[in-house]
């Protein structure tokens, strides 16, 4: 059975390579440009280090910290994972939405709503078992999720309305009812003046994986949740009528109308599964680490699993790739502010940068035109 | 104005007049609500009167307090209100819909205000001065919106320009002064436009996707430096303020001269820069060319029109303008940078951008809507009103979904808005 799986995920992420990036599908798009990208934004933030006048033993410092914190030591991978998991499921439903054509801004407030909801049915429901508490908060998160991104799949449906606008104004939206949500009395924590929700009972908790080991280990079920998304989502793009239906009006909208498809519900349904991974993700957050929620409790989660999705390439294996990559420039930040004293800021100036690199493959070849000359050569010279 | 290219209503077009019709439907339905809500829950709650004061004492001219009767003034404004809505039934409204809505919601307002300030006094003028202080950034931000997309180049990246205009105020006004640092905040921005440019025109980046990308690298940038540098070198993080000046004359007189004539650079700056672009953009040939660009980019490549080149100049014009416009944040209010400091104002920018149909005065119009809005809401903790503040902090996003929607009254971008264009 799994030895079937993995051959049709092996083949399928094969045949997937070669189709998923409209014409540029060749070696170089898909390893040398992340390659280089990793490596110029990590370069020029030792040079925007220097520039703030951090010396070069810091810098080497900083960087051996940045590698230890993430995949140095048994806690660092425990981290780096946790970091990953709503970075993973977020930029998965993003994923999903590029493929049918959707640019999705607002994994932010779904995520932010999402986690409410999830906080919300913890506390709400306590005492029930876990078999039974667990699920119905997760799925309360991703229900949440989905309604809210529906509201812009549906006006993009209806009216045309430009999903990236609605789902800004979305975001902004969902900051201030959270900060509404917080202050209400069935939800604000006993006894607080500031905007704190009530804490989540264990019985709903994502059980920590590790805890056996050292309780410090914060690696929780979430990683089996986000493996699980990344199986779905790859089996619901490329083995399912729905997600055929998705990837043909992402392409070409006329033609997969053309070929009977309703164009309107493919994007409400594309919106609703981004938002409930956008949802999930949150709950994941807050049921898996955080325990509560505080305004701004997404801590720009979801903008990051926007460069998550890019990076991967809209496909499922590439976004949990990409995913790890960020949980562990994300743990290993921390590790750096730690040892060299160099603020985790940086971490965000280095994925944007990889981000920049990976989304211009062209300046990429502008700036380092040897690394594909040669390859081109070998290859033929596609494109 | 911009919005009239719709073309004029034909009895024997039956789908155009359904449409009309609906939205008349809508809108009616819509200042019928607004009626009830103003007859049933401000007129049954209001008791006193609500006292505006006008002009402070010492003012030279000085206007009396306004005293309005909470009770009859809201069965008036419910009336009227449900007379434009029983109108917009009756007559298909064909005409007069947009007008009547803007109508009923400054009806609303006033309703609201009035309610709310029943049995209280409350300084109008004063709400009027900081709507306008607080327009000024989203304003700018709006208008580089509009210089933007209307060379079809979507700019999603203001709220990063907005908070480079603002990091580099502070940083360069500490060591050079304030004009120093104002010169400093307009290049940074316009450096960033030129970025975002050079991504999407030259190098055919995703426009949403460099716009993404150039506010996440803007928020690391500053927050790094903010935290790695100012939190250790006070004096880097420590710039004048520009002060009000109060122009003569105009200053003094009652409710708009505290408004529009008592203020700071930033604030004239705004309106002058709005003005010109509008001059520009609609009354000079090359502003016509620019609209070209961003209407139709081939047919002006084809009249010889370099579209790349007016795309570069226009882009980084936006990146100017809203790196003035985040100067705002420090050299205009409180001299000091802070992490994140534009909290979203870019992105509500782009909204007044949209509300105000991709024209320049409409940008105004629009974040003078939303400074109203802002500063209302600060206002409503000092009244006590029941209404939680943060509906009404929601109520412009809500507004402008209501308009991308095209609900009442569709706006309508650029053409090309957002598509690369390839040189063939």
């Amino acid at each position: 059975m799994s030895k079937s799986l993995n051959e049709t995920l092996d083949r399928s992420a094969k045949a997937l390579l070669e189709r998923t990036t409209h014409g540029r599908q060749d070696f170089e798009t898909l390893v040398i440009v992340p390659v280089f990208a990793v490596i110029v934004a990590l370069f020029l933030g030792g040079l925007i280090m220097l520039a703030t006048n951090v010396d070069l033993a810091t810098i080497g410092k900083s960087y051996v910290a940045l590698a230890r914190g993430s995949v140095g030591s048994l806690s660092a991978l425990s981290e780096t994972l946790t970091a990953a998991i709503p970075l993973v499921l977020a930029g998965l439903g993003l994923a999903l939405g590029f493929r049918a054509g959707l640019f999705n801004i607002g994994a932010e407030g779904q995520l932010l709503l999402g986690g409410m909801a999830a906080v919300v049915a913890a506390f709400m429901l306590d005492g029930l078992p876990w078999v039974i508490h667990l699920p119905v908060a997760l799925l309360a998160g991703a229900l949440v999720g989905a309604l809210y991104a529906s509201i812009a799949g549906w006006l993009k449906a209806a009216t045309g309305a430009h999903e990236v606008i609605s789902t800004i104004m979305l975001n902004l939206i969902s900051f201030r009812l959270l900060d509404y949500l917080l202050r209400q009395p069935f939800i604000q924590k006993e006894g607080r003046a500031d905007p704190i929700s009530k804490s989540v009972p264990e019985s709903a908790e994502l059980p920590r994986l590790l805890d056996w080991l050292d309780p410090n280990l914060r690696l929780h079920a979430g990683v089996f949740l986000m493996l699980a998304a990344v199986g779905f989502v790859h089996w619901l793009l490329f083995r399912s009528k729905i997600g055929f239906a998705f990837r043909a009006s992402g392409e070409n909208p006329h033609a997969a109308r053309y070929a009977g498809m309703k164009s309107g519900l493919i994007i409400v349904a594309a919106m609703a599964t981004a938002g409930a991974l956008a949802g999930l993700a949150g709950a994941s957050q807050v049921l898996g680490v955080l325990d509560r929620a505080t305004p701004g409790f997404s801590a720009g989660i979801g903008f990051d699993a926007i460069a998550v999705a890019l990076m991967g390439r809209s496909h499922p294996l590439g976004v949990l790739l990409a995913g790890l990559l960020f949980g562990a420039l994300e743990a290993g930040g921390r590790q750096m502010q730690l040892d060299a004293g160099v603020s985790i800021d940086l971490i965000s100036i280095i994925q944007a940068l990889i981000i920049v690199f990976i989304a211009a493959p062209l300046l990429v070849k502008t700036l380092f035109p040897w690394g594909f000359r040669a390859d081109k050569k070998a290859k033929g010279g596609t494109q | 104005m911009i919005s009239s290219a719709r073309p004029a209503s034909k009895p024997e077009d039956a789908t155009l007049d359904s449409a009309k019709a609906k939205q008349a439907r809508i809108t009616g339905a819509i200042l019928l609500g607004m009626a009830v809500l103003v007859l049933f829950v401000f007129g049954m709650d209001a008791s006193g009167d609500a006292t505006f004061r006008l002009s402070r004492p010492t003012d030279p001219w000085a206007l009396p307090n306004l005293v309005v009767p909470a009770g009859p003034f809201s069965y008036v404004a419910g009336t009227l209100l449900a007379f434009l809505g029983v109108r917009q039934f009756l007559q298909g409204g064909v005409r007069w819909t947009a007008l009547s809505l803007g109508f009923g919601l400054a009806l609303l307002v006033m309703a609201f205000l009035v309610w709310a300030t029943a049995g209280k006094a409350f300084s109008l003028t004063g709400m009027l001065q900081a709507t306008m202080v607080r327009a000024v950034p989203i304003a700018l931000g709006g208008l580089a919106g509009v210089l933007c997309e209307r060379v079809a180049v979507v700019n999603i990246a203001i709220e990063g320009m907005l908070l480079a205009g603002a990091f580099t105020g502070a940083l360069i006004g500490s060591l050079l002064g304030g004009w120093g640092g104002l010169v400093a905040a307009v290049m940074v921005g316009g450096a960033f436009g030129f970025i975002l440019a050079a991504l999407v025109v030259t190098y055919r980046m995703d426009q949403i996707i460099a716009g993404v990308v150039i506010n996440l690298f803007v928020l690391g940038l500053t927050s790094y430096v903010s935290s790695q540098v100012f939190s250790e070198y006070r004096f880097l993080n420590n710039a004048p303020v520009f002060r009000a000046y109060k122009i003569p004359l105009l200053g003094d007189l009652p409710v708009i001269g505290p408004m529009l004539f008592k203020q700071n650079l930033f604030v004239y700056g705004a309106l002058i820069l709005v003005a010109l672009s509008t001059y520009y953009l609609f009354f000079t040939r090359s502003g016509l060319r620019a609209r070209a660009v961003g209407e139709h980019p081939h047919a002006a490549d084809t009249l010889g029109i370099n579209v790349y080149r007016t795309r570069y100049i226009h882009v980084t014009l936006g990146g100017m303008v809203a790196g003035f416009g985040g100067a705002w944040f420090t050299l205009g209010s409180v001299g000091r940078f802070d992490e994140n400091m534009t909290g979203g104002r870019g992105f509500i920018g782009l909204a007044a951008m949209i509300f105000g149909r991709w024209h320049p005065v409409g940008a105004l119009a629009a974040a003078l809507v939303f400074g109203f809005a802002d500063s209302l809401q600060q206002k409503l903790a000092l009244l006590r009103t029941p209404i939680p503040s943060e509906f009404l902090a929601m109520s412009p996003y809500i507004a402008t979904i209501i308009v991308v929607a095209g609900f009442i009254g569709k706006a309508q971008p650029p053409a090309a808005n957002g598509k690369p264009y390839i040189k063939e």
